[in-house]
């Protein structure tokens, strides 16, 4: 009989009561491990751009806008929460927190900008080769970056002394919509 | 009455549609979760729906890519005024990993205005309900742009320097 079923469903669904999470107002702990929003500690920075260098998404961007001073932009509306970054970090200045409530309706809220105190090496300009392990990443990624930081773009133009003419150029850099362009 | 009845009964029930454009699906099982008995999005009224043309809420996932780039704009334009979109995960925020890549636009917010963004790979689905609650306006914005300076210079010159001395003894002693 139908009836008897309905109460049979009835009594099943009163054993485990009501299981619904009532999000917003009440919170659940995240797991362990779990990797949330990156928090970066300025103070710790040494600037050496090994996250930039690693980070696969190429959320963040290097710009050395004279000699001393380096600008660093988390751009997170693209990062992928990987904690390749925070593996990477020599000094440990990058930690993966818990915070996964991000959702906005300004895509610049998700932006962080560092600017850094840089020191000029007596012997080659920038020595931080710690973090380029194969040979070609070496040679490819030198001591001073020009990322472009308005168009938030990754260039992969590096130069050992500081160069202020590629400081003008990339200022100006603008993704090709065509072939060739 | 019965309009006005209606308008405030149903005033807040948004009704989703869900549309990937070339999302690797983990989104969509996120989008799918938020529908399940525990994270009960039910109890805001929503509910998923097979056609734009039913639906207040476009629930973008994924980087818009080049085939399916005017299939989106159709389907933005059947949704009927008022309409929200939402951009659910890193891909749909700002591109992802493919930003730049020749097949990809670069993200939902070059193609269809975006409302709301969720970032994540994928979101929590407590940050998917979330972003539903910031747009109902039960909860408020947690994230604001940082900047951050470095007042003092890290390390100490002097220290280092005297580091140096110490350590570059030796060379002098080989030479005496």
């Amino acid at each position: 009989m139908w009836l008897t079923s309905k109460i049979k469903q009835v009594l099943m669904v009163i054993k485990p009561g009501v299981v619904t999470l009532n999000y917003p107002f009440e919170k659940r702990p995240v797991p362990e491990n779990f990797r949330g929003a990156p928090y970066w500690d300025h103070e710790k920075c040494i600037g050496c751009g090994g996250c930039a260098n690693h980070c696969p998404a190429r959320t963040i961007l290097v710009r050395d806008i004279c000699q001393e001073i380096r600008v660093m932009v988390y751009d997170g509306s693209r990062c992928t929460y990987c904690g390749r970054c925070a593996d990477v970090c020599p000094e440990n200045a990058i930690t993966m927190t818990d915070r996964y409530e991000l959702a906005t309706d300004d895509r610049q809220d998700l932006n962080e900008s560092m600017e850094l105190f840089m020191l000029t090496c007596q012997r080659c300009g920038r020595c931080y080769d710690m973090e380029n392990v194969n040979m070609i990443d070496r040679m490819d990624l030198q001591g001073y970056r020009y990322d472009n930081i308005e168009a938030r773009a990754f260039i992969r133009k590096t130069t050992d002394r500081f160069d202020p003419e590629m400081l003008k150029k990339t200022a100006e850099y603008k993704r090709p919509s065509k072939i060739g362009e | 009455m019965f309009e006005n009845l209606s308008k405030k009964l149903f005033g807040k029930s948004l009704w989703l549609y869900h549309c990937n454009t070339g999302a690797c699906n983990g989104c969509d099982i996120e989008i799918l979760n938020v529908l399940t008995p525990y994270y009960d999005v039910e109890r805001f009224g929503m509910k998923l729906v097979a056609s734009p043309r039913h639906a207040d809420v476009m629930l973008l996932s994924g980087a818009v890519t080049r085939p399916t780039l005017p299939l989106v704009k159709k389907a933005y334009d059947a949704l009927p005024n008022p309409k929200l979109v939402f951009g659910v995960g890193s891909c749909a925020t700002g591109g992802g990993c493919w930003f730049d890549s020749y097949n990809v636009t670069g993200g939902a917010a070059g193609v269809v205005p975006v409302n709301y963004f969720i970032p994540g790979c994928p979101p929590r689905p407590e940050a998917i309900i979330y972003a539903v609650a910031l747009a109902l306006g039960l909860v408020d914005k947690q994230v604001a742009p940082v900047e951050l300076k470095q007042m003092e210079f890290p390390i100490d010159v002097y220290e280092r320097n005297k580091a140096w001395e110490e350590r570059n003894t030796i060379y002098q002693l080989i030479q005496d």
